[in-house]
């Protein structure tokens, strides 16, 4: 039960099947899935159906056993190494724990793809961009000068954020951004998923996650997967009206713990 | 009969494969290992150059282990002094201790004893921020970032381990040096003169060169296996304190170990090459 929603894909995985033991066990097992540029798309499912290691993929950092992954219209089995080390400037990634560098404060942290990959800008340069990333998610310059393990969880994914889009990505990736934090603070960080999504057109954004209500409230296509296959695709409305007893079950589910 | 025969074949085969798996897996881990270090140290002539990188793991490695260098450099010139002052006496060769020492020192316990408190000091430490950035998903950042990780990261702490080797076992040959000379002089009242020209007589730059040598040979060890072990951590703060623990301890084995081969390699160079001494 999949649908196609557009002509124009960002993410385009074309009967990706995955095994980590030469074949005996497949956590993927043919995944189709085309993700169109400017969407964002949130991807759902039970823990274990294989929503971290389809990520892995679109970020390159696995190969598929089988099949094919085109980000962009690039497939990215033809890349080198090294041309994929570059292609990667092309993503934004918040990890579920923001990964921002402990040992440099929150600006050096924003500071540093524009360091690496910007090398033609000036020091003031990098930090103006870098600043106005910070301002654009909203933390305090108060917090600037600060290590990552001084300021709060929220503040450090919103300095995970800027340090996604330092680079003006063109797909944003959210992983699992709201797992672990309070009602709160995962409202906070959906505004501003939202928030940067509307803020820039043209970006795809595609995030993962259990958070059902989120997903329903801020994505315009949702993904669900399950025991490694896409079971559903479809906007909200789409996943209120399936028959499918699976999705149906965990839509219920989810929605009763929002 | 036959089931006994059939049982002792099985048993055989057991004991074959534990044996050749155990010994199939040794010599896979250790291409393993060298691929990690060539493909990072390979990097190295690439752009972007990361110099300041390695002076920044260099302060770390080398400048901060000035003072524990020092303090264990020259408490073992003492007491190796004395111990050898002690047996000396005996066949009444006390003016030998000077330059017993200095070769001891110079050729073996310099570059060993400086290889294992760095490998225990900075080889840890390498381990466990590697396998700490490796589980808080620092390392995945740096990839999706278009980093290229093991040029950033690995071939940088190795540089500057084999840089910096040398130079604290030359601190190391230094202080223990003084240590033998207070003990030989000051405590237990042998002549300066007899001492100083005894080493002179005895030790040449090739024996300083020697234990140079292997102190880099010991940095790229160290440096290659903690990186290793620190680079490739799973499992969350267990997988690092596991990883730190592996990379200390195979690291120290692998020093003491290949400094019996350096010796033997550096025996057989001098041969070829006409030195002596």
């Amino acid at each position: 039960m999949r649908k196609d929603i557009s002509s124009d894909y960002a993410i385009e995985l074309i009967g990706v099947k995955k095994s980590f033991d030469e074949g005996k066990d497949f956590i993927l097992k043919g995944i189709d899935l085309k993700i169109p540029k400017g969407s964002l798309t949130a991807i759902i499912g039970f823990s274990g159906t294989g929503k971290s290691v389809m990520l892995k993929h679109i970020l390159g950092l696995y190969k598929p056993t089988e099949g094919i992954v085109k980000i962009l219209g690039k497939d990215l089995s033809e890349l080198s190494p090294d041309e994929l080390t570059t292609f990667r400037c092309h993503y934004g990634v918040l990890f579920q724990s923001a990964a921002l560098f402990d040992d440099m404060t929150v600006l050096e942290n924003v500071c540093f793809p524009l360091e690496e990959h910007r090398r033609h800008l000036k020091k003031d340069q990098v930090l103006q961009i870098a600043q106005d990333k910070l301002r654009m998610v909203g933390l305090d310059p108060k917090h600037y000068y600060k290590l990552p393990s001084q300021i709060s969880g929220g503040m450090q994914k919103r300095t995970g954020l800027a340090r996604a889009l330092a680079l003006d990505p063109e797909i944003l990736i959210y992983d699992e951004p709201t797992t672990g934090l309070d009602p709160i603070l995962t409202e906070m960080v959906d505004d501003l998923i939202l928030e940067t999504h509307k803020m820039h057109k043209g970006t795809t954004s595609v995030m993962v996650s259990h958070d059902l209500g989120a997903a329903f409230r801020i994505a315009d296509f949702i993904v669900m997967l399950d025991a490694g296959k896409v079971l559903l695709s479809g906007t909200a409305q789409d996943f209120f009206n399936t028959d499918i007893e699976l999705v149906k079950r965990f839509v219920t589910k989810g929605m009763k713990h929002q | 009969m036959t089931i006994i025969i059939h049982k002792i074949a099985h048993f055989m085969d057991q004991i074959f494969d534990h044996t050749f798996g155990r010994l199939k897996n040794f010599i896979l881990h250790i291409g393993e290992i060298t691929m990690f270090a060539v493909s990072s140290l390979r990097l190295l002539f690439s752009q972007p150059y990361r110099y300041s990188e390695v002076i920044k793991h260099m302060e770390f490695i080398g400048n901060q282990s000035v003072g524990i260098i020092s303090l264990t450099s020259i408490f073992t010139g003492l007491a190796l002094s004395f111990q050898i002052y002690l047996g000396f006496k005996l066949v009444n060769a006390v003016n030998l201790v000077g330059p017993t020492v200095a070769l001891g020192i110079t050729r073996e316990l310099g570059p060993v004893l400086t290889g294992l408190i760095v490998a225990a000091r900075a080889g840890g430490a390498m381990a466990a921020r590697l396998g700490s950035m490796r589980v808080n998903e620092q390392i995945d950042a740096l990839d999706v970032m278009g980093v290229n990780t093991k040029q950033y990261l690995i071939a940088p702490r190795i540089v500057s381990a084999v840089l910096c080797m040398p130079l604290l076992t030359g601190l190391f040959d230094f202080m223990a040096m003084f240590g033998s000379w207070f003990l030989c002089i000051k405590i237990v009242g042998l002549d300066s003169a007899i001492f100083f020209e005894k080493i002179r007589q005895t030790v040449d730059v090739h024996h300083i060169n020697e234990g140079l040598f292997k102190a880099a040979i010991f940095g790229l060890i160290f440096a290659v296996i903690c990186t290793y072990q620190g680079f490739y951590t799973s499992g969350g703060a267990k997988g690092v304190g596991e990883a730190t623990n592996k990379g200390v301890v195979i690291s120290m084995v692998s020093i003491i170990v290949s400094d019996y081969f350096l010796t033997n390699l550096l025996r057989m160079y001098y041969l070829m090459v006409g030195i002596t001494k």
